[in-house]
């Protein structure tokens, strides 16, 4: 069974891909819910929001962190922000899950926002191509020593991994694709 | 790109919005308190909806610099009204960039016969509805989220609720009717009747406005199928704004969770003044506008 984190944003199409890849999933609303996941997805949505629920429940807080220890996390887009090391932004929270810097809409207001194919490559597997927008979506801009570059659009890094994490910029699940999701819960 | 990817951008934001709050601010005061309460999205205006029915006059389009410094200064998504039909000032809030034009019944109709043509537009439109006719004419039209209208600014839920049911009746009745009679009816292309008949549900998504003004408000509309929620007049025509904006931002979440929804409930002041809507004369009833 793998978590959805459903404070706010697209949370349902994390569970409708869960559910075409035969996996069970639960929405988490509160920390108890954390219990009994085998993996968790931060969906998109707007990081301002989720911060300003989940800055005001530090257990769910030490919940995320605690869960991130031994279990994956995938994170799109907005969840991206929140498994950040730092996004420059007091409003919102950045777990440190990944040690990465992130720039907010970095592409801009929505005018700007895009659908396109990216790049993933990944060890001992061949480069795949799959489809993702990106909505007023940030950039990454640096990564630790031992964050590993997961995806590309053009030359940008727009996906990451560390260990048995996964997260990217843009949101590969409103185009039903399902590749991330499967290396994250099932690789 | 191509129109359909278009679309699929537009209507992407929408899904980010779901499960939150977006709500009317007419300075950047408002839209700051709106931010740190946890709002998703923030709807620029001049005046809420509340005092453009007291002040009477033409309401129009606002004033592009008050939009610019709200977008300056807040992260999240601004979005602006524009009167329904008037694609020119359609045109400079999508120059502007603001997230989401909403071409409201709240303003003066700039066009009694004809909404905007949406398609050519980059940026997204969300348009309201009071029924699945109007739901599906503002969408083939291009809209990329439908909202209820219920009854702006009156602080009264009744609408909100009439047109929420409405649009969920008849989409669970659509399924063993006659399509093409209906797509007459309607007014839309059969195609798109079909789509709507299969899936059970319209494809776009469908958030509730008009009269909310209470974290119960909020948790109704929610129960009821809506997916997000626009607050106008109830947060700042009330007397604790910050807090009463936090407390539908939980109420929000959780929804149908009534232990979480009282305790966001506790220690609220008075809600704003709600209007009956016998109170309201039918020539004055925003939601009579545009069908």
């Amino acid at each position: 069974m793998v978590g959805v984190l459903a404070l706010q944003g697209n949370f349902q199409s994390h569970i409708h891909i869960l559910n075409a890849i035969g996996i069970e999933s639960r929405l988490v609303k509160n920390v108890e819910d954390l219990s009994g996941l085998k993996g968790l997805i931060l969906p998109g949505g707007e990081s301002t929001t989720m911060s300003n629920l989940l800055f005001r429940d530090q257990s769910f807080i030490d919940g995320i962190k605690l869960f991130s220890d031994n279990k994956p996390i995938l994170g799109t887009c907005a969840g991206l922000i929140l498994m950040a090391k730092n996004s420059f932004d007091k409003k919102v929270l950045n777990m440190n899950i990944i040690d990465i810097e992130v720039n907010r809409n970095a592409y801009g207001r929505q005018v700007h926002s895009f659908d396109d194919l990216i790049n993933v490559e990944y060890k001992n597997s061949e480069p795949l191509s799959i489809r993702a927008s990106f909505i007023r979506a940030p950039k990454i801009t640096n990564l630790g020593e031992d964050v590993e570059i997961l995806c590309k659009h053009n030359s940008e890094i727009v996906g990451v991994k560390k260990g048995m994490h996964v997260a990217v910029t843009c949101h590969p699940e409103l185009q039903n694709e399902i590749l991330l999701h499967e290396l994250c819960f099932k690789g | 790109m191509s129109q359909e990817y278009d679309f699929k951008t537009k209507v992407a934001l929408a899904e980010m919005l779901k499960g939150g709050v977006i709500m009317d601010v007419t300075n950047l005061e408002q839209a700051k308190i709106a931010e740190e309460a946890g709002a998703v999205s923030v709807m620029a205006l001049e005046r809420i909806p509340s005092d453009i029915r007291k002040d009477g006059g033409v309401a129009r389009m606002s004033n592009p610099h008050m939009i610019k410094e709200i977008q300056d200064n807040v992260s999240i998504p601004v979005m602006a009204k524009c009167r329904i039909g008037h694609f020119a000032e359609a045109q400079i809030l999508q120059a502007l960039e603001v997230d989401f034009i909403d071409e409201s019944e709240v303003l003066t109709m700039a066009d009694e016969h004809f909404h905007v043509d949406k398609h050519p537009f980059k940026a997204p439109f969300v348009c309201g509805a009071r029924n699945l006719g109007e739901a599906l004419r503002r969408i083939h039209e291009g809209a990329a989220l439908i909202r209820t209208k219920g009854e702006a600014g009156s602080g009264n839920i009744v609408e909100a609720v009439r047109h929420m049911k409405m649009i969920t009746s008849e989409l669970k009745s659509l399924q063993g009717q006659d399509f093409s009679e209906k797509a007459k009816e309607f007014r839309v292309p059969i195609a798109l009747i079909e789509e709507v008949a299969k899936n059970g549900k319209l494809p776009v998504p469908n958030f509730a406005a008009g009269g909310i003004a209470t974290p119960a408000d909020a948790s109704l509309m929610m129960q009821l199928g809506a997916e997000t929620v626009f607050v106008g007049s109830g947060i700042f025509k009330s007397d604790d704004p910050s807090e009463r904006a936090h407390a539908i931002v939980q109420s929000v979440t959780h929804f149908a969770d009534a232990k979480k929804v009282l305790s966001a409930s506790y220690n609220l002041k008075d809600a704003m003044k709600g209007l009956l809507m016998s109170d309201i004369p039918e020539d004055q009833r925003f939601s009579e506008r545009g069908e």
